[in-house]
């Protein structure tokens, strides 16, 4: 995936065009809201003019749009927010005429449709799923001008709800040499991928729900398949098709796409796992700290590998690191947000968050990272992310290039 | 209760749906997938040749239909753009894509097989509209820009047979992922 340059157009509208449009549906506002009764209920929720959080998208059917991650608080990203990424646009797929065809080593060729799908057990879990070209702003070429959403915002974390794979092998009865499916979308792009079964069987779903509702179309709907700690890619939306074979099949986004070329002359394949990663999401670019004192500084860290058992910060550029706080609930392969109490004495620093997984691995400066996979690399940017903060309070993002 | 609870699914650590005893192993949702629908969808086709379909082409044949569906995207000769750079050998010695972030990733000096480039083009092009090309014009497509990779001949003819046979300079460079956690950084 090659991601289009930030324009300037894109972070000015992130940075400061939420303010504005509503200006004048807040004067309509009571000056003393016990005066006057409330607005009457209503058939959907808005949020309240005053919060205006967007994803910025970028490109068009191809594109990507990020989660505004400066606007979100806990874990859980509301669906309207999701990050996107699609290869040929959103499909507009009738739920009554979708059907979901499982075939080739298999004992029981089948289709589901939807309402088959929801016949069986479900599962709910939280986790997050992450675009592997996540954080290449900040690897190669950066910027000081850059928010958390443009940083990082290729991630979300939702409720998903759907059948479990395991369930959906056994009822259409996999063949024992069924090593490889592939899972293929009804988009424009038939977007295809590989999977190991055996990875898949232990805690891939077939979704349904996000968030406590259908999924959203940008997301999959009416159904997509999701693997827990798996590069975005690799979570097919809009699945239509599912073939068991005994090898992989090669497709385009398994071969020239989502493959990580090493300094050793190798590229590496079927590299799904979203290595262990943090952000800082406040203070961050384009905040002002007003003044010096106390402060929250809090983020995210999550880990395709399970759960994050530790998050340390530092706010002297890396000389001392201290334990953040690690907000309940801690979830293996879900966002994990960290909250540490900053005493800031008004002085230039560079603040950072390190992510510690349950496998014992730990987020790399981004030396160590460029070492081991070089700068030609496009996916699974994991480093540590810095922000400076300047005498002035403005804070920016720490990595130039 | 929970004693005649039977755990689905066996070696997950995570949550799995709790059923009860009496519930059967499979359940019988959905129905038989006929071999007609199957034959609709499945396009795939993989480095073995399976899933292509009866057809052939030629460069010179490849080269008229690109003109008229591709070069709008892709430039006259595949390289120009807008869109994805098709065709490019260099650097020929070596594979430093690791090392150099300017190198443009192109099916001659980074695709690891000719059938995938018969599989992409045949579901996902032309972007304006895809699925639209019958299995001659796919064909001659990936003879044309086989050949202008310097892969095959300009007068070899891609058909089941022969596509598969074709060898692509990138098709050893490809490695499974080392990776397992832990302290080291790979
Ligand atoms: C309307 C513009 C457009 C047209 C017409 C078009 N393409 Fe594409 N093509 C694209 C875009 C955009 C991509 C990248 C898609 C993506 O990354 O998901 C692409 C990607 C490709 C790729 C993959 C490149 C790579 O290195 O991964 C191939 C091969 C390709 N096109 C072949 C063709 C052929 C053959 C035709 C004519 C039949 C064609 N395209 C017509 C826009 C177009």
């Amino acid at each position: 995936m090659t991601h289009a340059p930030i324009s300037r157009r894109a972070l000015l509208a992130g940075a400061t065009g939420a303010l504005g449009a509503h200006a004048l549906r807040v004067t309509k506002l009571a000056q003393d809201p016990t005066k006057v009764p409330g607005s009457a209920v209503t058939p959907l929720g808005e949020r309240s003019p005053f919060e205006r959080p967007r994803r910025i998208p970028l490109g068009n059917g191809q594109g990507i749009s990020y989660t505004p991650l400066q606007d979100c608080c806990g874990i859980v990203t509301p669906a309207d927010l999701h990050f996107e990424r699609h290869h040929a646009g959103v499909p507009a797929i009738d739920p009554q005429r979708y059907k979901l065809l499982i075939h080739g080593m298999v004992e029981r060729p089948t289709v589901f449709d939807l309402e088959a799908l929801k016949r069986f057990p479900s599962v709910s879990r939280l986790c997050f799923l992450e675009c592997s070209g996540n954080g290449a702003a900040g690897y190669g070429r950066s910027r000081p001008d850059l928010s958390p959403q443009l940083v990082d915002g290729l991630t979300s974390t939702s409720e998903w709800t759907g059948v479990p794979l395991a369930t959906l092998f056994r009822e259409v009865g996999v063949k024992p040499g069924a090593t490889w499916f592939l899972a293929e979308g009804q988009d424009a792009a038939v977007m295809a991928r590989s999977i190991p079964v055996e990875q898949a069987r232990d805690d891939g779903l077939i979704a349904y729900g996000q968030n406590g509702e259908a999924l959203r179309p940008e997301q999959g709907y009416p159904a997509r398949l999701l693997l827990p700690g798996w590069e975005g890619n690799a979570n097919v939306k809009w699945i239509r098709r599912i073939e068991l074979a005994d090898r992989p099949f090669m497709t385009r986004e398994e071969t020239s796409k989502y493959t990580d070329p090493l300094p050793d002359g190798t590229a590496r394949q079927f590299s799904f796992v979203m290595d262990a990663k943090s952000i800082i999401t406040f203070p961050a670019y384009p905040v002002t700290l007003g003044d010096r004192g106390w402060w929250q500084i809090t983020g995210i860290a999550w880990s395709g590998r399970g759960r994050i058992t530790r998050v340390e910060v530092s706010s002297d550029a890396g000389r001392h690191w201290a334990p953040a706080d690690l907000q309940q609930p801690v979830l293996p392969k879900c966002h994990t947000r960290f909250r540490y109490m900053w005493n800031w004495d008004g002085g230039d620093t560079t603040i950072l968050s390190r992510a510690v997984d349950e496998t014992g691995y730990v987020q790399p400066p981004v030396e160590q990272l460029r070492q081991a996979r070089g700068l030609g690399t496009t996916y699974h940017f994991n480093h540590i992310r810095p922000w400076r903060v300047r005498r002035d309070g403005t804070v920016v993002f720490g990595l130039e290039s | 209760m929970l004693g005649t609870m039977l755990l689905l699914g066996g070696c997950g650590s995570h949550d799995r749906p709790q059923v009860g005893a009496a519930a059967p192993v499979t359940f019988g949702f959905g129905r038989p997938a006929t071999a007609d629908e199957i034959a609709v969808w499945d396009l795939d086709v993989r480095p073995d040749g399976a899933g292509l379909p009866p057809g052939r082409g030629t460069a010179s044949q490849g080269s008229a239909v690109y003109g008229r569906k591709c070069a709008a995207c892709h430039g006259a000769t595949g390289i120009e753009g807008p869109f994805d750079r098709l065709v490019g050998r260099e650097p020929r010695q070596g594979f430093p894509f690791g090392r150099l972030p300017r190198l443009v990733k192109t099916i001659g000096n980074y695709w690891p097989y000719a059938t995938t480039l018969y599989d992409y083009v045949n579901r996902a092009m032309p972007l304006n509209a895809p699925g639209s090309l019958k299995p001659d014009e796919v064909y001659g497509l990936v003879a044309f820009l086989l050949w202008r990779n310097d892969i095959i001949a300009s007068s070899a003819e891609m058909n089941p047979q022969t596509l598969p046979r074709v060898v692509m300079p990138a098709h050893d460079r490809f490695v499974p992922d080392n990776r397992r956690g832990g302290p080291e950084i790979r």
